[in-house]
């Protein structure tokens, strides 16, 4: 089999188990609603508060949900003792990087899909333009390419769930900078040009962390 | 790294006198900035913050030396180098508090160079929690070293980003504005020495008392 054969055998194994279960897709869409509802009450319901505030509760909610079904991308591979299934498999650590980084991304933009349109409806934005979903799928990509790697970490230590955020979010610092800018921009009619400047960080950050990740993954699931 | 016994105290002479020297140039020898207070805190400040970047880049280095090695010596200087790191770390963001405090009139604000330096904080923080957490030294070796080669990677990207969302620094005032004058360029260079001197006296420090504790450990295995 060649590389992608091997990359698309995982994915859709990871693609196939959550359509069976809906498990994680589904609670972590409840999630990203509480994330919103309970910013509405901290931040106040004022077009004018929501108008500043409004990129921000975005990312804070996709980061925040992408910290929680991260987490899962690892820990039900280790319940069910898959973990050294995917290990003993005659295929490289790298291909199972990239089929986990694939699978965790449809599940966040699944995700996002579907919170998006609840988060336009909430506070009255227009989110549906092409520059904030361009916006959304770069930094997820970049979230992922950095989860994967630190989920994978995570889930042989003994703190698990406790481990990925604390990693996960600092890293990621640059790319939720830029992507509330971004959405910033977007949500009010910004320019491509003004856009751009935000939309290359994320773009460096992806490119350099998927290398990055691909390069160290093999070290993480060792054992 | 565990150096003969009188190099290490020749070491530990060189930046002592360093230090003496740096401390009579920084307060006696450098004229007084009329318009800002505290500025003397300048000389440190400049050197904790060279110092901890280069605590950040023996780790990188060393942490990439034990993946491709497995020789258990570089993820020593790996660790030993990240505490140093996190203690210049934090004398970086308190001296920078005192110095902004009566120029800014806060403590703190979200200027990039703050922000990265508290970002790399948590990073570093992150990575002796990581070890804590566990299972084995192999283990904590391996993971270890990825997140020593991830975290310094992300330190441009952070810093590009944050300074693109907000910008207010005296770095830019001090080369900006035709730089520093002769005598306080010299006495940073010689506080930056003293730092750097520091550092090293540190490192070789804590890898030989981590050699110490290794092979006492092997020792008491044996007993049993």
């Amino acid at each position: 089999m060649s590389f992608w054969k091997k990359v698309a055998a995982i994915t859709r194994k990871d693609a196939l188990t959550e359509l069976r279960t809906k498990e994680v897709v589904f609670t972590v869409l409840v999630f990203a609603i509480l994330v919103i509802v309970i910013f509405n009450f901290a931040f106040g319901t004022t077009p004018e508060a929501l108008a500043l505030v409004g990129p921000g509760i975005l990312w804070v909610t996709f980061a925040f949900s992408g910290v929680l079904s991260l987490n899962r991308a690892f820990i039900s591979e280790r319940e069910a003792g898959c973990l050294e299934g995917l290990m003993a498999a005659p295929m490289s650590r790298e291909a199972v990087y990239v089929g986990k980084m694939l699978g965790s991304l449809i599940s966040m933009l699944v995700v996002e899909v579907v919170a998006l349109p609840i988060f336009a409806l909430f506070f009255n934005l227009n989110v549906l333009s092409l520059a904030l979903i361009v916006t959304t799928l770069l930094a997820t990509i970049g979230f992922v390419a950095v989860g994967t790697l630190f989920s994978a970490l995570a889930v042989n230590t003994r703190a698990r769930e406790m481990v990925l955020p604390i990693l996960f979010l600092p890293i990621v610092v640059p790319v939720i900078i830029s992507a509330v800018k971004a959405s910033g921009l977007a949500l009010t009619g910004g320019s491509w040009g003004d856009m751009f400047q935000w939309l290359q960080i994320i773009i460096a950050f992806d490119v350099i962390f998927l290398v990055v990740s691909y390069l160290v993954f093999g070290y993480v699931i060792e054992e | 790294m565990n150096g003969s016994r009188a190099s290490r105290v020749g070491l530990l002479v060189l930046t002592a006198l360093l230090f003496v020297v740096a401390l009579y140039m920084v307060f006696i020898f450098v004229p007084n900035i009329k318009n800002l207070r505290a500025d003397r805190i300048f000389y440190f400040h400049v050197p904790v913050d060279w110092a901890a970047f280069l605590a950040y880049f023996v780790v990188f280095i060393s942490s990439i030396a034990y993946l491709r090695s497995r020789d258990n010596k570089w993820d020593i200087v790996a660790t030993s180098a990240v505490e140093i790191g996190i203690v210049f770390n934090t004398l970086m963001l308190v001296t920078g508090s005192i110095w902004a405090r009566p120029n800014w009139g806060t403590w703190w604000n979200w200027e990039p160079r703050l922000t990265t330096a508290l970002v790399l904080w948590v990073v570093y923080v992150g990575y002796l929690l990581v070890r804590g957490y566990a299972s084995g030294r192999d283990q904590a070796a391996r993971l270890s070293a990825v997140i020593g080669i991830v975290g310094f990677v992300d330190v441009p990207i952070v810093f590009l980003s944050t300074t693109w969302w907000q910008l207010q620094h005296p770095g830019h005032l001090v080369f900006e504005t035709g730089g520093l004058a002769p005598s306080m360029l010299a006495a940073l260079m010689v506080s930056l020495a003293a730092f750097t001197g520091l550092f090293f006296v540190l490192l070789v420090e804590r890898v030989s008392l981590k050699n110490a504790e290794a092979e006492l450990r092997m020792l008491m295995d044996s007993m049993e």
